[in-house]
């Protein structure tokens, strides 16, 4: 097994420079902006750079908003799921691994084709009809994530006891979802808004085609006008990304372990 | 009542008492009511006018003609330059991405590579879209720090006819994400592989290499398979970092249907619903496989 070992660390450090070198050649370009010396310059512009600032600020928004739009949608089909309907599971499992097969720019073209302003409903003749589309898309793009990671919450709690305890107290169903369900998956609920927050800051596509100022437009124009600034905004993405994904691994070691799942 | 229904449709087929179903359905159904109508609105009929789109001509009438259509020399250069980007980066995402797994699992390496590379993989499997591509601008772009430093011991990759902007670029770029994704969903189907099947091998007399033909491979198979067909489908939809890379000189289809969404530079709108229609089938495609091999290999890992 000598040589195994050593053909196994052949490939986690070749795979370890592939995966490091950009991000070092990245950093170290995004340092040159000022000749001969290295420096935060490009980072000093682009935070100082006012449309960073707003179309950052306008993609976390639209991050929170699609957080909230997919817990709302996520959890209480998942639970009735679970608790009800359980025949209905592999058509709903069906339908939120769609966005994984249809393209995002195939379904922002189809809303634009069928929400424009002349039909019956013009979400896109109005900027905050737009907006509700733009997170309505990323909802959708946010899906198989957010119920994967529901559903699994759900599966390390017993939802049939805590809905009767809850029914036998005199909860109705909204206290049920709100005050007991919700509280017992906010772990995996919370992974799944990282998740979420992570697909949707840099998202380039969808709010490009729907014309909204987000970040991703923002980041693309910054790529075909400038030198330096891109270099620095990729490592500060990379970081955000980097930031959201720490978090799920934190919350999961506070998640229940399921009865199910061996160690 | 299920208990009822059940019973009485193992006597009676499977026909529900008229009188329970129309009891049944409001309760019951309201409950995921919004999910269904969502889905519905923002997922499935969107789609499903772009379909129904490709196959009407501009008075609405039924027609092949799109389709036909798409036989012209641009879009089905655009569909091959996607197609071989998407294979050759998921191809090479998924064989790299599994070495790489069973380095970390079984190749005897200390625990915090496992964690090191899992918890890497778990970033970079998300890392796509603008950003990906000012990376590779800035390795191995024309003043990238890569192409720098191998021009300075004498090795210059453009002369040698290497771009970033070019078919092997796009896929070197692919592949940043293409392999940690196959890590992440590698790794617990390699960690599925029991112990007692090595042992029960090498009772049985089995050398390392047949366990591994005999037991490693077919179980594994189904899995891997399955997630090539994931990466290929998530290559194939991928835009942003094309896009960003290379403006619009390495035309692949989501670049060419871009194009076509903002401008109508086709001057024909149901040749863009054609060619949203050729993805969808594409990718919906390689998803049906993707299915059918995730269902069999889950057999094994339960």
């Amino acid at each position: 097994m000598k040589s195994g070992k050593f053909w196994a660390w052949v490939t986690f450090v070749l795979g370890a420079a592939y995966f490091f070198i950009p991000l070092i050649a990245t950093l170290e370009f995004s340092m040159r902006m000022k000749r001969g010396e290295y420096s935060f310059e490009a980072y000093r512009v682009v935070l100082g750079d006012a449309r960073f600032q707003e179309s950052f600020t306008f993609s976390v928004v639209a991050a929170i908003f699609t957080i909230i739009l997919g817990v709302l949608l996520v959890v209480p089909t998942a639970y009735w799921i679970r608790l009800r309907l359980p025949q209905l599971r592999p058509v709903v499992e069906f339908v939120t691994l769609l966005p994984l097969v249809i393209p995002a720019i195939v379904i922002v073209f189809g809303y634009i084709r069928m929400y424009g302003s002349n039909s019956p409903l013009p979400f896109l003749a109005s900027g905050f009809g737009t907006n509700a589309l733009l997170v309505i898309g990323y909802a959708t793009l946010a899906l198989p994530y957010m119920y994967r990671a529901v559903d699994t919450g759900l599966r390390t709690i017993d939802v049939r006891t805590l809905t009767e305890a809850a029914q036998i107290l005199g909860a109705g169903w909204t206290t049920i979802i709100g005050r007991v369900i919700l509280p017992n998956v906010l772990i995996a609920v919370l992974s799944g808004a990282f998740l979420t927050f992570a697909i949707v800051i840099g998202e380039f596509t969808v709010a490009s085609l729907l014309n909204r100022p987000a970040f991703g437009p923002y980041l693309q124009n910054m790529g075909a006008n400038r030198a330096y600034e891109p270099a620095a905004l990729a490592i500060i993405a990379f970081a955000i990304t980097w930031g959201c994904m720490s978090l799920i691994q934190v919350l999961s070691r506070f998640a229940p372990k399921s009865a199910s799942r061996p160690n | 009542m299920t208990d009822i229904s059940l019973s009485g449709s193992s006597a009676a087929g499977k026909t529900i008492p008229p009188a329970a179903r129309a009891m049944r359905l409001p309760t019951q159904w309201l409950g995921v009511a919004p999910f269904i109508i969502f889905a519905l609105m923002f997922l499935i009929l969107p789609t499903l006018y772009l379909i129904i789109g490709a196959f009407q001509n501009a008075d609405g009438a039924f027609t092949l003609q799109n389709i036909a259509d798409l036989a012209q020399p641009t879009i089905v250069a655009a569909y091959w330059i996607s197609i071989k980007v998407s294979v050759a980066s998921s191809l090479l995402g998924a064989f790299i991405g599994l070495a790489i797994a069973i380095a970390i699992v079984r190749g005897g390496l200390p625990n915090w590579t496992r964690s090191a590379a899992l918890t890497f993989s778990g970033v970079a499997s998300q890392f796509a879209g603008v950003p990906l591509a000012f990376a590779f601008l800035a390795t191995l772009g024309r003043l990238g720090l890569l192409t720098v430093l191998l021009r300075s011991i004498g090795f210059d990759l453009y002369q040698h006819g290497f771009n970033v902007l070019s078919f092997w670029g796009l896929t070197l770029t692919y592949l940043y994400f293409q392999i940690p994704l196959m890590v992440v969903i590698i790794v617990p189907a390699i960690d599925g592989l029991k112990k007692e099947w090595g042992e029960a091998a090498a009772t049985l007399g089995a050398t390392q290499w047949q366990y591994w033909r005999m037991v490693v491979i077919p179980v594994l198979w189904p899995s891997f398979l399955g997630t090539f067909i994931l990466l290929f489908a998530n290559a194939f939809g991928a835009i942003a970092t094309a896009y960003a890379l290379t403006g619009s000189s390495l035309n692949i289809v989501p670049i060419v249907l871009y194009a076509q969404i903002r401008g109508d530079v086709l001057h024909n709108a149901n040749l863009g619903y054609a060619i949203a229609f050729g993805m969808i089938f594409i990718t919906g495609l390689a998803n049906v496989f993707y299915i059918w091999f995730r269902t069999r290999s889950e057999r094994w890992l339960k």
